[in-house]
């Protein structure tokens, strides 16, 4: 299990994208909510 | 063949809306897929080690972020030349997408630059036009909010939209026409990558797909309800 974390030595490269990209998505994802709710009122 | 039905704010709010839910959940089911088969299916790769990984979002994202651009200055584009209300609504509402795929685009690759290249950025021709494509998304978007009036703000940045097609073109290519730093095209005929890898590639190809437009159908709905008054 920490070897899969551990990404062979990679693990702020390969978590680093992963982590910003998703961390983005899920902004995107929360931003387009509320942005519903205040139109729909 | 009810297509220009469609093209009717109102008419197309519904469709949208229900178009969002599937490909929403679709993109969800992909991405679990692409990446179980990227993380835990594909091989270690025999000179990068595990820091190819990385592949299975920056392809994926890459590619998107010029293809939004292409679909964006479509519908900008149309909405000039035909002066449809929805063409000029789609194209705003792909713009905020459009420019996370290239933020994502840029923050993966110099991720992956480091490892593999010792640096986290380079001013070759790949990575430049590539910046420049953000760029271009924020000063459309910037320009867009900067005119009070909607159709007179839809018309500057589909002028702008437009002009800035010329990039996609020099990013594609920029590869082949210059010495860089970044490697040519991941997917051609003779490629060399490994089956499962690019099995788990093209899946998360298609797992942002269906984000995208779901991201935009759903901006497009909030758009629609701003400016029609729904």
């Amino acid at each position: 299990m920490s070897e899969f974390f551990a990404m062979g030595g990679y693990a702020w490269y390969v978590w680093g994208s992963y982590g910003m990209t998703f961390l983005l998505l899920l902004v995107e994802i929360v931003l387009l909510k509320k942005r519903s709710r205040e139109t729909k009122t | 063949m009810k297509l220009f039905w469609y093209s009717s704010p109102q008419t197309f709010y519904p469709l949208a809306g229900t178009l969002a839910k599937w490909t929403g959940a679709l993109a969800v089911v992909l991405m679990v897929v692409g990446l179980t088969i990227g993380f835990f299916v594909a091989p270690t790769d025999a000179q990068q080690g595990e820091a190819y990984r990385i592949i299975y979002i920056h392809v994926p994202a890459a590619w998107m972020s010029m293809f939004i651009y292409v679909v964006m200055a479509f519908w900008a584009g149309a909405g000039l030349a035909f002066n449809t209300r929805l063409s000029a609504m789609m194209a705003r509402a792909l713009a905020p997408t459009g420019a996370l795929m290239t933020f994502i685009a840029l923050w993966t690759g110099s991720l992956w630059g480091k490892p593999t290249w010792g640096t986290y950025w380079v001013w070759d021709a790949r990575l430049t036009s590539e910046l420049i494509l953000l760029f271009l998304y924020l000063g459309f978007m910037a320009l867009q909010a900067s005119i009070d009036d909607p159709r007179r703000a839809d018309r500057a940045g589909a002028v702008l939209a437009l002009v800035g097609v010329v990039n996609i073109p020099i990013i594609y290519y920029s590869v082949q026409w210059w010495n860089t730093l970044h490697q040519g095209a991941t997917i051609k005929r003779s490629s060399s990558i490994e089956s499962t890898m690019l099995t788990g590639m093209l899946v998360m190809v298609l797992a942002f797909w269906m984000y995208s437009i779901a991201a935009s159908l759903v901006r497009v709905r909030c758009i629609i309800r701003e400016r029609e008054a729904l």
